[in-house]
């Protein structure tokens, strides 16, 4: 077990085939002096070039970066709360989803068939055509009781869109639980709906977090297309500023934002599959 | 006389035009413990699946306690509360406890409290030597424990009748007493049983009547004495020959 363990360390940044500790040791080494050497070529190649003035000036000011700071990353905020909010609503609606396409039976027809056709129409929309739709089309109906703020929509869209891929996530979950579950709960007299919930949607639900943690990365990105409806939020300050001053930092702040929130979850996304592959491994010796 | 716990009459079975089940007539009694034998594909498990609603029988009807199971509008869920099942796979749930596992159904099908169900979990996993087991996952017990923590959980619903579908087939030949003796435990409990076993010693000696499976049809049933010294039909005669040839009656 420990030796064909330590063979392949999993998919980190420093990856050495030989074992040991010294070899690893080396590896390391190996590793971080041709790192040093390619940044430096590469920095040099870039800094000595006739346009890097100019880039500079345009995408890396130091001055642009420190003045457009604060309205970007009060934007960004806005980012990160519509991100969590659709989060939320994204996994409870996509499960209640996934479960009722799950449900067998002619009864359950209508039903499964509502779940297929939001799924395919959904899915066959642009995410972007769907803000624009229900961002500005809702609100200028101007309904009674219904709520007018393009943030709502745009919100409402991104939750609508993205719950029909994260069911069929769950869906491919469900499906992947070994069919002798459903008859074991079936016979101890659990009905279709007691079934899934207790016996497959668990079991579905571990293997398909990692999946869950890369549809989450990617709508941690996608908040920001509500910018479109003239929302305030982190891209679309730094648009503002740009207009103004004609430099491209604010744009370089918001990505920055944007990478210092993705990049730790995309580390999390690998660490935790990986050590789920290894507990799988260990209970199958 | 008696209405029989279980009764099959002409019931048969295809699986996309091939038949597995041609006109199966049974007779269980009250405490009857009935033993399926027969070469591997000969319907046993089918029929065990068939009385348990979880496949749907094409003809026949299927009486338990006189009435008909197999008729339009009886909900599956109510007549299977009534009988446990155990698989040849252990099929416990891996994501719960053994005690979960257990009180899943008592709790959210016969409306038991978590307290009741536990309770009676405690009692029965003492009663087969598991009470130090309760708490742990499936995958930390081995065969022999996970098919008796199986049997357990059906137990757990008081059913009036158990069927267990070769329920030592998957097991190392080490741990298949264990869970025998469980089921002749259940015997002098009184519960009724259908079982479907390749093990011809233990049908021997547990079943009150054995019947032989082949060609979709029971062939021949009777006490297991007279079916082991004594078969009537020629077919049996060879499969109990090839059984003996294999070491294991």
């Amino acid at each position: 077990m420990r030796a064909s363990r330590s063979g392949r360390r999993g998919p980190g940044l420093f990856r050495s085939r030989r074992s040991g500790r010294e070899e690893g040791a080396r590896a390391a080494l190996v590793a971080f002096v041709s790192s040093i050497v390619f940044l430096v070529v590469v920095g040099w190649v870039v800094l000595t070039s006739e346009a890097w003035p100019a880039v500079q000036r345009q995408f890396f000011s130091w001055g642009h970066l420190v003045a457009s700071w604060p309205a970007v990353l009060g934007g960004f905020w806005l980012d990160v709360r519509m991100f969590l909010v659709a989060e939320v609503l994204i996994l409870v609606i996509a499960l209640v989803v996934a479960m009722i396409r799950s449900l067998r039976g002619p009864a359950f027809f209508p039903l499964r068939a509502l779940a297929v056709v939001y799924i395919d129409f959904i899915r066959g929309v642009p995410i972007i055509l769907l803000i624009l739709l229900l961002g500005f089309g809702v609100p200028a109906l101007q309904l009674p009781g219904v709520p007018n703020s393009p943030l709502f929509w745009g919100l409402a869209a991104l939750v609508i869109s993205y719950s029909a891929y994260t069911a069929e996530v769950y869906r491919a979950g469900i499906e992947s639980v070994h069919e002798s579950q459903r008859m074991s709960a079936r016979s101890l007299g659990l009905t279709q709906m007691q079934t899934i919930r207790y016996v497959l949607v668990p079991q579905a639900i571990r293997n398909v977090v990692p999946a869950l943690l890369n549809g989450l990365i990617s709508l941690q990105k996608d908040v920001a297309l509500v910018f479109i409806l003239g929302i305030r939020e982190g891209v679309r300050e730094a648009q503002i500023y740009t207009a103004r001053t004609f430099n491209y930092t604010s744009y370089v702040a918001a990505t920055i934002l944007f990478l210092l929130v993705s990049i730790p979850v995309a580390r999390f996304t690998d660490w935790y599959t990986e050590r789920d592959r290894r507990r799988k491994q260990a209970v199958s010796r | 006389m008696t209405v029989p716990k279980l009764e099959l009459r002409d019931v048969r079975k295809a699986f996309d035009g091939t038949p597995v089940l041609e006109g199966i007539d049974l007779v269980v009694r009250p405490h009857d413990v009935i033993c399926l034998i027969g070469a591997s594909g000969s319907g046993k498990s089918t029929l065990l699946k068939c009385v348990n609603l979880l496949v749907p029988i094409d003809e026949g009807q299927i009486l338990l306690d006189g009435e008909d199971i197999t008729a339009p509008g009886v909900n599956p869920n109510r007549v299977r509360e009534r009988m446990g099942i155990v698989f040849q796979r252990f099929n416990l749930f891996p994501h719960m406890t053994v005690l979960d596992n257990i009180t899943l159904a008592p709790r959210k099908v016969h409306g038991a409290t978590r307290d009741e169900a536990e309770a009676r979990a405690r009692e029965l996993l003492g009663r087969f030597g598991l009470e130090d087991k309760a708490d742990e996952y499936p995958d930390r017990l081995s065969g022999g424990q996970q098919q008796r923590v199986a049997i357990i959980r059906s137990l757990a619903t008081d059913p009036e009748l158990m069927l267990l579908d070769e329920v030592t087939s998957a097991l190392d030949p080490e741990l298949i007493a264990e869970v025998l003796d469980v089921i002749r435990d259940l015997k002098s409990a009184g519960m009724t049983m259908l079982i479907a076993t390749h093990e011809m010693g233990f049908a021997r000696d547990v079943a009150d009547r054995v019947c032989f499976l082949d060609g979709g049809v029971i062939l021949e049933q009777g006490p297991p004495a007279e079916i082991f010294a004594r078969p009537r039909e020629e077919r049996t005669r060879r499969f109990l020959q090839r059984i003996v040839e294999a070491g294991r009656l």
